[in-house]
């Protein structure tokens, strides 16, 4: 075991599965600075800096997987995702149907998410509900290191496009890059586990559409992903000190969906909390409550998420975004019912 | 009709130091997030503001706080927002790259290239509403990459909208050399879709107005969309904290995060051959050097330029020096000032 930043690990993994298949390139807006150690050990053939052409890479990225390579787009953030949104809507998405599953897209698109450093509802949004709604698409959320080398593998090695999403308060480069821009003058709420931890030697595929249980507690499941899940974790030690044992799952993949662990924990608990730094309404919490019902378990339910556009100022953005006392609350009144 | 210089220099200072606040409140830590300025593209702002008019709008990219500045929003209300203030100019919820003024029809946005269609639709709706009314948009060279700017362009000139595309040329999309990732030539893009082309030393104010004049008038009598491309630099890179100038800054303090990887990556088993991996070394080192001797460079700081040609009086110069010096202190003092309620 190896202890590593979660940026780190996700190169690492990235490193590793290029060493190993010269077809994986590297592209996207200022991706050889970004991917600059990448750039220097795999040379300038396999990072390429692309225009600020959203629809012109992401596209092309997609034919090129048709055409027998293996992309990996770095699109910075996953709110640029809008200006290019054929290529996965239409395109990328659809094709595997279309040719009767006989042409596939192994594509992964690499996008920074989430909020909490006061950048602005453009550039700190999480997305992964919208892109999951997309059939044809998998979606994944890491929330630790060995969870993001892993995670980063599986995609590479999945033979269908994959959106990476890495939350920007667990990468440091991108909340340096973001957010302090060298400044010792700024804070973040920095979840430490989140940030850095103990990897494998070597990196193994952590399976797409496995959910593992960080925690477990009969009284009540908490279902989250990326920063959230240690805000729950969180939550959890802080209502044990009150006798409620809590249960946490982290999802990690929001396409295919762990549908078997999400609801073999509530139907113990028969207590659900989603805790999803998405957009509340019409996404993921929506759609875990009615994949419990569809199961016919009968529960109580309840949500914390992002509600309304995400505002600028770190004082308000701290009240839209999910936070532990937000968790906290929704628990104990959860509970109560 | 010939520039009032005097007046030109005087707006372009107050936006300069009113950005010189902005950046020492972001570097104390008061302002949130990313902070891009407007610093090197001022003479582009007041030689193209000057000729507006009441009814123009204005579509602004992630640098909006010169134009609005000069196009006389509130300063106060500015830096209040930028504060993230609950009574800022966006009741603490747009930010620097999201600055919104309906009183003067003035929006930006974050996203690149977002500014052309905002103009055509502003245009759009001047025609209806406004006769004789333009609109502004303002984007850098990255912008005229992105699929949304060529379409407004088009647009603009298949509907004859009256449309000003001003394109703040620095010669970086973000941290990427613009050269190495556009075909052809800007303006004759531009051109090809049937709208009339200048270009312009975008430090040269007098320059600007000149042509802004020109474009403005050809707007209003009901000529073609016009592009103006100004060629300015950015003396802080894409944005504050701009890793590139810190490492050429301050090296010492990046030797972890940045080069420590990068000796790494030259080790690493598996990969390219030794010589490709130093080439893709030069690659980067060559970028940082590049960078610095552009930024660092003052030939094109339009402050500069400007004030080089007022001299010649140099009581005039300073009272208005101290006329915009004593202006930022107040609103500096009442945007920090806790709000009355």
């Amino acid at each position: 075991m190896r202890t590593m930043t979660f940026e780190s690990a996700i190169e690492d993994a990235l490193g590793q599965a290029m060493a190993e298949d010269p077809r994986i390139i590297l592209l996207g807006e200022d991706a050889r600075g970004v991917c600059r150690n990448l750039l220097i050990r795999f040379g300038k053939e396999r990072v390429l800096n692309t225009p600020i052409s959203e629809s012109a890479f992401l596209g092309a990225a997609v034919s090129a997987a048709m055409a027998g390579m293996r992309p990996v787009v770095e699109m910075l953030i996953v709110d640029f995702l809008g200006v290019c949104m054929d290529a996965l809507l239409n395109q990328a998405a659809k094709i595997e149907t279309f040719s009767g599953g006989r042409w596939r897209v192994p594509l992964v698109v690499r996008c920074g998410c989430g909020g909490g450093y006061g950048d602005g509802g453009q550039h700190e949004q999480s997305l992964w509900g919208w892109l999951a709604h997309i059939p044809g698409l998998a979606v994944v959320v890491p929330s630790n290191p060995a969870d993001a080398g892993g995670l980063m593998l599986a995609a590479l090695e999945h033979e269908s496009p994959v959106i990476y999403l890495e939350h920007k308060l667990l990468a440091e480069n991108w909340l340096d890059f973001l957010g302090a821009g060298g400044r010792k003058t700024v804070g973040y709420d920095i979840p430490v586990s989140g940030a850095r931890g103990l990897v494998p030697d070597r990196w193994k595929a952590v399976p797409l559409g496995k959910a593992t249980v960080l925690r477990g507690g009969q009284d009540l499941t908490m279902v989250s992903l990326g920063v959230s899940v240690h805000r729950c974790l969180e939550a959890a030690d802080k209502l044990e000190k009150h006798g409620i044992n809590a249960s946490v799952i982290d999802l990690r993949s929001v396409a295919p969906l762990d549908k078997e662990t999400i609801c073999e924990a509530v139907a113990t608990s028969e207590r659900l909390l989603v805790v999803d730094e998405d957009y509340e309404t019409f996404g993921l919490s929506g759609e875990l409550a009615a994949l419990v019902l569809e199961a016919g378990i009968s529960l109580h339910f309840g949500r914390v998420c992002t509600r309304g556009t995400i505002p600028y100022a770190r004082e308000q953005e701290d009240q839209v975004l999910p936070s532990t006392a937000r968790v906290i609350k929704a628990c104990l009144d959860l509970l109560d019912r | 009709m010939q520039p009032d210089l005097w007046e030109l220099y005087e707006q372009m200072l107050y936006s300069r130091q009113f950005e010189e606040t902005v950046e020492r409140l972001w570097k104390e830590g008061l302002i949130s997030g990313e902070m891009h300025l407007g610093l090197g593209e001022e003479a582009i702002a007041a030689g193209v503001n000057a000729h507006l008019q009441e009814g123009d709008a204005l579509a602004l990219d992630h640098r909006g706080t010169p134009p609005l500045l000069m196009r006389g929003v509130d300063p106060v209300l500015i830096l209040k927002e930028l504060l993230g203030q609950q009574d800022g100019l966006c009741s603490g919820k747009g930010g620097h790259m999201h600055l919104f003024s309906k009183e003067y029809l003035a929006a930006s946005s974050g996203i690149v290239g977002a500014s052309g269609p905002a103009a055509a639709g502003f245009a759009l709706a001047a025609r209806y509403l406004r006769p004789g009314s333009l609109s502004v948009a303002y984007f850098g060279e990255g912008a005229v990459n992105q699929g949304m700017l060529m379409e407004a362009l088009n647009l603009a000139s298949a509907w004859s909208l009256p449309v000003l595309f001003v394109c703040k040329d620095n010669n970086y999309s973000m941290s990427t050399q613009s050269g190495s990732v556009t075909g052809g030539d800007i303006n004759e893009r531009a051109r090809a879709f049937g709208v009339t082309t200048y270009e312009v030393d975008g430090s040269d104010v007098e320059a600007v107005w000149n042509i802004a004049g020109k474009a403005v008038n050809g707007l209003r009598n009901g000529t073609r969309p016009a592009f103006i491309r100004a060629r300015c630099v950015h003396p802080e890179g894409h944005f504050l904290g701009y890793l590139l100038l810190r490492i050429v800054r301050q090296p010492w303090k990046e030797f972890g995060r940045v080069f420590l990887p990068i000796f790494k990556s030259l080790l690493k088993r598996k990969g390219a051959t030794l010589w490709k991996r130093l080439e893709g070394l030069n690659l980067i080192v060559g970028d940082i050097f590049k960078e610095a001797r552009i930024t660092a460079s003052q030939s094109m700081d339009p402050l500069i330029v400007t004030r080089g040609k007022l001299t010649a009086k140099p009581h005039r110069l300073a009272e208005l020096e101290t006329r915009v010096r004593e202006k930022i202190k107040q609103i500096e003092i009442a945007a920090i000032a806790p709000a009355e309620s």
